[in-house]
């Protein structure tokens, strides 16, 4: 029988993080058995505009995360601007308006710590190109849990910040150029050990 | 049992030894937020493990407290998603208009600026004085941050971009006095506006109202709980009143076939039928 590696893939960005996702999520196969959901910094006011033209680009259904809503695969979730994204243990999604954390609201952190709650060895966490360390922290308590993380190779990133924060922590599984991360998640998503 | 199912145990049992020693059902709180406010306040308070917090409140009034102040959220803004304040002056405020007397409820009030947002926009639009709100929340320390009124200046100058496309009338800082660092609200704006504290779980309907806002709320509750609020809103407005949620929470509809319509969409602003 085949296993899943992963049960959620997780994605955080910041500055230069739209090129980013184009770079990514097109390449995702509409069929892929795993939910994405991913908090890319952004302000309050930007509306769902981003979900939009990424959903245009890309072969999974890219959506705005809703309050309360189920995650399903083939769908890749985007957190509102101006609200946390969190997983709950009956795997739908919460917004929460608290602090920010780490200057950002959605905050990586949030998310990443959340969801390793809920899926903990079963998390996979990418940390794409930013201006900050949001991201970092999240991505620390992913490993304690027995999650992995792959950090973007910040030569390849547009603001090397966050991803380089990540690899300094010493909290990345591994470190991969922009244009390989597609295929590495999508050629190591099914575990062919188990009979 | 892995460490995060123990520390989902450990969770549950606080929350049951916080009902069965004073009452306050936090039960159908979501758990994700719930779960990531414990830990900060662990972190805080350089404990480890959860459940070394319920010894702690069992037999420590004042230690409680701080703990449910921390599991509140009362994050908040004044003119909090513009567009929905726009939509309130232009489509909800002409009804109120034709009211003799206005009762308005802000449940969930947090420190006051979203009250204190409405007072500024009825009194805009020339209905303040004969205008009642009532804002209420558990957090005491929001409560009392939001009678006093008082403000960081900075905070108020950033919500001025808010104001101005909520479409604001005048200087959002014409209605606070300035004294160095602080911005302290115009008194006169204070007049109609009460705080309390009620509990939206506990606590029952609060007189008829015409307007509800619950914003920010909803979305730390549990599916069951947002229809008991709803219910409890239900029972505390007058035919025709308006309840207001916060722009990623909504109410579903079908449920209310008889009391309850979709007044703005985007806005999400509901309306009582008339019956
Ligand atoms: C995020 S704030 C929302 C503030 C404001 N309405 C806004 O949208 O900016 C949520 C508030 O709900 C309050 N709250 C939580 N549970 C409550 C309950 N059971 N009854 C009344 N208020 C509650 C919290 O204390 C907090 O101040």
């Amino acid at each position: 029988m085949m296993e899943l590696r992963w049960d959620i893939i997780l994605i955080g960005t910041s500055a230069g993080g739209m090129k980013a996702l184009e770079a990514i999520l097109p390449q995702i196969p509409q069929d892929f058995p795993i939910p994405i959901v991913i908090v890319q910094h952004m302000g309050p006011d930007s509306d769902n505009y981003l979900a939009s033209l990424l959903n245009e680009k890309c072969q999974v259904n890219v959506t705005e995360a809703q309050d309360g809503e189920k995650i399903l695969s083939g769908t890749a979730y985007l957190a509102p601007g101006g609200y946390h994204l969190l997983i709950e243990n009956d795997k739908t999604l919460s917004l929460c308006v608290g602090e920010k954390i780490n200057y950002s609201r959605p905050s990586i952190d949030v998310l990443f710590s959340s969801a390793s709650d809920v899926f903990g060895e079963k998390t996979l966490a990418i940390i794409l190109t930013g201006a900050n360390k949001d991201g970092t922290e999240g991505a620390i308590h992913i490993r304690e849990d027995g999650g992995t993380v792959i950090a973007q190779d910040p030569a390849t990133a547009e603001v090397p910040t966050m991803p380089q924060a990540v690899v300094d922590a010493e909290a990345a599984d591994h470190v991969l150029p922009l244009d390989e991360i597609a295929q590495f998640i999508v050629g190591k998503v099914l575990l062919y050990d188990r009979d | 049992m892995n460490a995060r199912d123990i520390v989902n145990v450990e969770v549950e049992v606080l929350l049951s030894a916080i009902r069965e020693r004073y009452g306050w059902d936090f039960y159908y709180y979501k758990r994700a937020s719930l779960k990531r406010r414990i830990a900060t306040f662990l972190h805080e308070n350089n404990l480890k493990h959860v459940s070394e917090l319920i010894p702690l409140i069992m037999w420590d009034k004042e230690i409680f407290e701080h703990l449910i102040h921390s599991l509140s959220v009362p994050v908040t803004e004044m003119y909090r998603d513009p567009s929905f304040f726009n939509a309130l002056r232009n489509e909800v405020v002409p009804i109120l208009k034709t009211y003799p007397f206005i009762k308005v409820w802000h449940a969930g009030c947090a420190s006051g600026e979203e009250a204190y947002s409405m007072a500024i926009l009825l009194q805009e639009e020339g209905l303040l004085p004969r205008s009642r709100l009532y804002a209420t929340d558990i957090n005491d320390d929001g409560l009392k941050k939001a009678e006093q009124g008082v403000y960081q200046l900075d905070d108020i100058k950033e919500y001025q971009n808010n104001y101005h496309k909520s479409g604001g009338k005048g200087d959002l800082l014409d209605y606070f006095r300035i004294s160095s660092n602080k911005a302290i609200i115009n008194t006169s704006l204070k007049h109609n506006v009460r705080f309390s504290n009620h509990n939206l779980i506990r606590d029952s309907s609060f007189g008829t109202m015409n307007i509800i806002f619950c914003r920010n709320v909803y979305i730390y509750f549990e599916p069951e709980l947002q229809d008991r609020v709803t219910q409890l809103f239900l029972d505390s407005l007058a035919p025709g009143g308006f309840i207001c949620l916060g722009s990623k929470e909504s109410i579903h509809i079908e449920n209310y076939p008889h009391e309850l319509e979709v007044f703005n969409e985007r806005a999400r602003i509901y309306r009582k039928l008339y019956q």
